[in-house]
């Protein structure tokens, strides 16, 4: 691996998001390096602009001012390299699993046979072996999340970008993919942002946490996480955890906004949909 | 992970059948059988005796039992495959062609604002205009009352084909036109694999529709201008005063459009294998 594989230089980033008169700035003047591999968690209140970023970050959102590179490379849309996972799954429900995974391979022109042998090991990593000829319709909300990870691998990204991409599991589906996502992450070894409000979460699975503000989002906390790896899920109760937990806590509290801001999402303002 | 497996399957597979799920259901096709004969006994009724209801009279009304028999003269007159390949061949076509030109038009329409600012305010202007209306600028306009005819389909069957694919398209969930993008679906990738299947339901609703309205259409042009078709055939029995032909016309076409509606939704639902399976579990 070179040593720009996968790194992220965020230089003076200004974001703006909505419509006219209800055109904020979401992001202000944020500048980041992130490296090749690491594990990265944006940590924030709701509506922090963290989701923001992130779409920045995908090519779907345009900077107001600043420039994000992705190896080097100023970004100018979205790419099969950086991979998007968002909270809601977005399989594509005429597709049966296998042919969901396997629709990165297609758009490259891969062949059915060979396109289909590499979705099944994807499957099969993630612990979906079975489940191939399925519609997304027919799994559960944990299962859909980790075809959506799938699909996004079988492209080989260099950058992971996933928002709050178990925020609507239960708690133990939850707890069970944050594992899921540390094993696949440790054999792919991209680079990981990625987006929660839940300071377990990103405690959790860190290696950096970048906590921010609310609105105009700013980071207002850069911080390593050197919890030893593999991580157990025994992790939480340890003495450091819950000491770095409350220090979050009295940041992310600390701001001065009462009333919750609605949640943003990498394509813009809120979807009136979801 | 094999249990979950298992239990699905047999969500899928037809339920077992119990005798007292057996029995309502026999229960209920005898309640339904009964309510149709009832129906038939009282038009009986009100045929046979002439009966006069206040502003409805049933004095030229035909009998069940002589529409029958108009029914087997019908068919004894060999004519009978003429009208129905004349119809069908009329709704065939217009229904094929409205459905080709409404889902070319409502993807473009639903997906390029270039293509909206164009094609649209044109279209909307044209669209309260019933397809009936059209009947005398179609013959105008068109070398043979065939094709005319045909036309009259193609324009009952084309809005309600257009507008659902519009409403389908601009449906598509924008999250997963973004996730095709990332995924590095170009835009040709995007309508094919994206945007089509996406908005398949509505366009399969729209031809469900058009289809209803392409038979209303074309009894209504049969009538007017014609030499064979089972609207037409329903219109000379009036002239003629073979008034069991009225009924058996009716009957025919109603049996028509109701078969091709079915066609339709059985055409859907194997084009769709997806949409069956959501309410499976």
């Amino acid at each position: 691996m070179t040593a720009t594989l996968g790194r992220i230089d965020i230089e003076h980033v200004h974001m703006e998001v909505g419509e006219g008169a209800g055109r904020f700035e979401a992001l202000h003047d944020v500048s980041l390096r992130l490296e090749p591999g690491e594990f990265v968690c944006l940590l924030g209140p709701s509506g922090c602009g963290k989701s923001t970023l992130l779409g920045a970050l995908a090519g779907h959102l345009a900077p107001a001012r600043g420039t994000v590179r992705v190896e080097c490379m100023a970004v100018d849309g979205p790419d099969p390299r950086r991979g998007l996972v968002f909270q809601q799954h977005t399989l594509f429900p005429w597709l049966r699993v296998i042919d969901n995974v396997a629709f990165g391979l297609k758009m490259k022109g891969v062949g059915r046979a060979s396109r289909h042998a590499r979705a099944h090991a994807l499957l099969e990593s993630v612990g979906l072996a079975g489940f191939e000829m399925r519609w997304p319709s027919q799994l559960s909300g944990g299962m859909q999340q980790r075809v959506e990870i799938a699909r996004v691998l079988i492209n080989e990204p260099h950058v992971l970008l996933m928002d709050e991409p178990f925020g609507a599991l239960d708690a133990l589906t939850r707890s069970r993919m944050q594992q899921l996502l540390l094993e696949v992450w440790e054999r792919f070894r991209t680079t990981v942002v990625f987006v929660t409000h839940d300071i377990d979460e990103a405690l959790f699975l860190a290696d950096r946490l970048l906590v921010m503000s609310a609105r105009p989002g700013r980071i207002v906390e850069d911080r390593r996480l050197d919890f030893a790896r593999p991580r157990e899920a025994t992790l939480v109760t340890s003495h450091e955890f819950v000491a770095l937990k409350r220090h979050c806590l009295q940041l992310l509290h600390g701001g001065e906004v009462d009333t919750p801001l609605p949640r943003m999402t990498p394509l813009g303002p809120p979807i009136a949909t979801s | 992970m094999s249990a979950v497996l298992a239990s699905d399957l047999a969500a899928s597979a037809p339920r077992p059948r119990q005798g007292s799920a057996l029995r309502r259901r026999a229960a209920a096709w005898l309640a339904q059988g009964a309510a149709i004969v009832a129906f038939i006994a009282l038009w009986h009724a009100a045929a046979a005796t002439h009966a006069r209801l206040g502003i409805v009279s049933f004095e030229n009304v035909p009998t069940p039992l002589a529409a029958l028999e108009a029914g087997r003269d019908l068919v004894d007159s060999g004519k009978l495959g003429r009208h129905l390949g004349f119809s069908l061949w009329r709704v065939g076509a217009g229904f094929l062609s409205a459905a080709a030109l409404g889902v070319t038009l409502g993807l473009a329409i639903g997906r390029f604002h270039a293509a909206r600012r164009a094609l649209l305010p044109p279209l909307e202007l044209l669209r309260p205009i019933p397809a009936v209306a059209w009947i005398p600028l179609a013959i105008l306009m068109f070398p043979s009352t065939e094709l005319s005819m045909v036309f009259i389909t193609f324009v009952g069957a084309l809005f309600p084909v257009l507008l659902n694919t519009i409403h389908g398209v601009e449906g598509v969930d924008r999250r997963l036109v973004a996730s095709a993008r990332s995924l590095g679906a170009g835009r040709w990738a995007m309508f094919a694999q994206v945007i089509l299947p996406a908005a398949a339901p509505s366009i399969a609703t729209g031809m469900a529709i058009g289809m209803g309205t392409c038979w209303f259409c074309l009894v209504s042009a049969e009538m007017i201008s014609g030499q064979f078709g089972i609207g037409y055939y329903t219109w000379e029995s009036y002239t003629l005063q073979n008034y069991g032909g009225i009924v058996v016309g009716m009957l025919v076409i109603g049996l028509l459009g109701m078969g091709c509606s079915a066609l339709i939704r059985g055409a859907a639902r194997i084009a769709m294998p997806w949409a069956r399976t959501e309410t499976a579990r």
